[in-house]
């Protein structure tokens, strides 16, 4: 079923790399608000001349203007259970975790595959500061500063096919250096897929650094996937293989609670988790509750990707 | 020392241990300790003490019956009482802190919730046990005080219940209490079936049960 709705994505519907690499000029140029705006109408028309949604929660959809999370809470507070279940462990843990030297795979539909040492994939990039909302499924959220580069500008370098529907991620299987990984609380290696519209989304990074800093180990380093438009658990850490693939990968939470956890995993407060009502979340630092946005506050940036898409049905 | 001054020492000694992860929990609060989500941290730990001080007030009769411990007797209603504190602290937080006694939500939250609904039918069971643990009660009640008390094994497995549905993935823990209670309930079981083979009745009775909820 699922396999079927990702077919129906035209071609004529992703991005064309050339707008890719434009945007990326755009952005080294221009700047962080010209380039939002420029790209605005680029991201609106895909949805065939429909009138653009109401008003936009950020300014620039790259930068939310709302207060940072303390960087001590982002750090001490993480779901990341290689290290551990408790939220507490990935800090304690994650010291043991080596992340140089560090290679990631590229393989499947691409025209050029092979293993990368991870300093030469960033190499011919700059890492730009993302400003994200970030969304758990267990409704609280943060917002992190983050330092990453477009996945579609990555994964442009090798070249993929257009047989390439879907992009799979995968984490380090190392329970030496992630003792997490001796329990069998998921079933390891962790893994997570995007379809290749929303990997080659203008919003969709994989950073390398939070706060002007490097990744914390406990966060994901070296390198981890942010999607914030969807729920956390899609945002794979410390990625060590990335697969285009024609049809969709396995997703970790979604083998582990199919009922509980879709493949797609947008934010959305109109669909309740069996465990959490999605419609309020707790921001880290703060008490009251506020309620979630529909993909999380990106709704103008993201919503026509799934456009005709029952999202009640595939959450 | 006197059977008296051995169940007053016993009693103090409970209520101690009993306040002890409530005045960790204000060191950690004066602090930094409650970590970056406190009114989670806090509804986990006192849920967590709540069901821990509730099988140890379940453990109170095999461990009297199995090694003839008789002055642990008076331990089961403190026990009880110290569990019902914590789970109604428990409770407070998740009507005020969680949904700031917005009852409507609250509804919502226990109908649709299968882990909140075993939570929350947990915790009335506990209510009338907790009313009817005075000596005053116990001996109006008579042997219909028995039959009510009969209701801590279903708040005790609700709670685990409550516990084994709200996690994610790792089951560990809310396992090892499932694990606890099935030996503290299995244990009463064996015990009625020796004294019925023995041919008189379980020796688990109004007697045995006057001193306290479990």
């Amino acid at each position: 079923m699922l396999i079927r709705r990702a077919e129906a994505i035209r071609t004529s519907e992703i991005t064309p790399p050339e707008l890719v690499l434009r945007r990326r000029e755009l952005l080294r140029g221009a700047g962080f608000a010209l380039a939002g705006a420029a790209l605005a109408p680029t991201l609106a028309c895909g949805a065939e001349g429909e009138a653009p949604p109401a008003a936009p929660a950020d300014a620039n959809p790259f930068r939310t203007d709302e207060e940072p999370t303390a960087f001590e809470d982002a750090t001490r507070y993480n779901n990341f259970y290689e290290f551990g279940t408790d939220k507490g462990d990935p800090r304690r843990y994650a010291g043991s975790l080596r992340t140089r030297p560090w290679s990631v795979a590229i393989s499947g539909e691409v025209a050029k595959p092979g293993s990368i040492d991870l300093d030469d994939l960033l190499r011919p990039h700059t890492p730009e500061e993302r400003i994200y909302r970030l969304r758990c499924v267990e409704a609280w959220s943060m917002v992190i500063p983050w330092l990453g580069i477009p996945l579609g500008a990555i994964l442009e370098r090798f070249e993929p096919t257009s047989q390439a529907r879907f992009v799979a991620f995968q984490t380090l299987h190392d329970p030496e250096q992630m003792p997490g990984q001796r329990s069998r609380v998921l079933d390891w290696p962790y893994v997570e897929g995007l379809r290749i519209d929303e990997a080659m989304h203008p919003l969709t990074i994989l950073a390398t650094g939070m706060y002007g800093r490097e990744l914390p180990n406990q966060n994901g380093a070296p390198l981890r996937l942010v999607v914030p438009w969807k729920y956390g658990f899609k945002s794979i850490k410390s990625i060590v293989e990335i697969r285009l693939s024609r049809s969709q990968p396995a997703t970790s939470w979604n083998r582990q609670a199919p009922h509980e956890y879709g493949f797609l995993a947008n934010v959305n407060p109109d669909v309740d988790h069996p465990r959490w009502s999605q419609k309020r979340e707790r921001r880290i630092g703060e008490l009251r509750k506020r309620p979630t946005l529909p993909f999380n506050g990106y709704a103008e940036q993201v919503a026509q990707l799934y456009a005709g898409i029952d999202l009640r049905k595939h959450f | 020392m006197t059977p008296t001054r051995r169940a007053r020492a016993l009693q103090a000694l409970a209520i101690g241990a009993g306040t002890l992860p409530l005045v960790s929990l204000c060191a950690a609060a004066l602090g930094d300790g409650l970590g970056a989500n406190p009114v989670e941290y806090v509804t986990h730990v006192t849920g967590g003490w709540a069901l821990r001080f509730l099988l140890a007030s379940l453990a109170v009769t095999p461990l009297r019956r199995t090694f003839g411990w008789s002055w642990l007797a008076p331990l089961r209603r403190t026990l009880g009482l110290i569990a019902f504190a914590y789970a109604c602290a428990h409770y407070l937080i998740y009507l005020g802190l969680e949904h700031f006694f917005d009852w409507r939500l609250i509804a919502e939250d226990v109908l649709k919730r299968r882990y909140v609904w075993a939570g929350f039918t947990a915790f009335c069971c506990l209510v009338p046990l907790a009313a009817t643990s005075t000596r005053a009660m116990v001996r109006r009640l008579g042997r219909r005080w028995v039959a009510l008390h009969r209701l801590v094994y279903a708040a005790a497995a609700l709670a685990v219940i409550h516990f084994c549905w709200l996690v994610k993935a790792d089951l560990r823990e809310p396992l090892l209490y499932a694990a606890l209670l099935a030996l503290l309930l299995g244990a009463r079981l064996w015990f009625r079936l020796a004294g019925s083979r023995r041919g008189r009745p379980a020796r688990d009775g109004a007697q045995s049960r006057l001193s306290g909820i479990g």
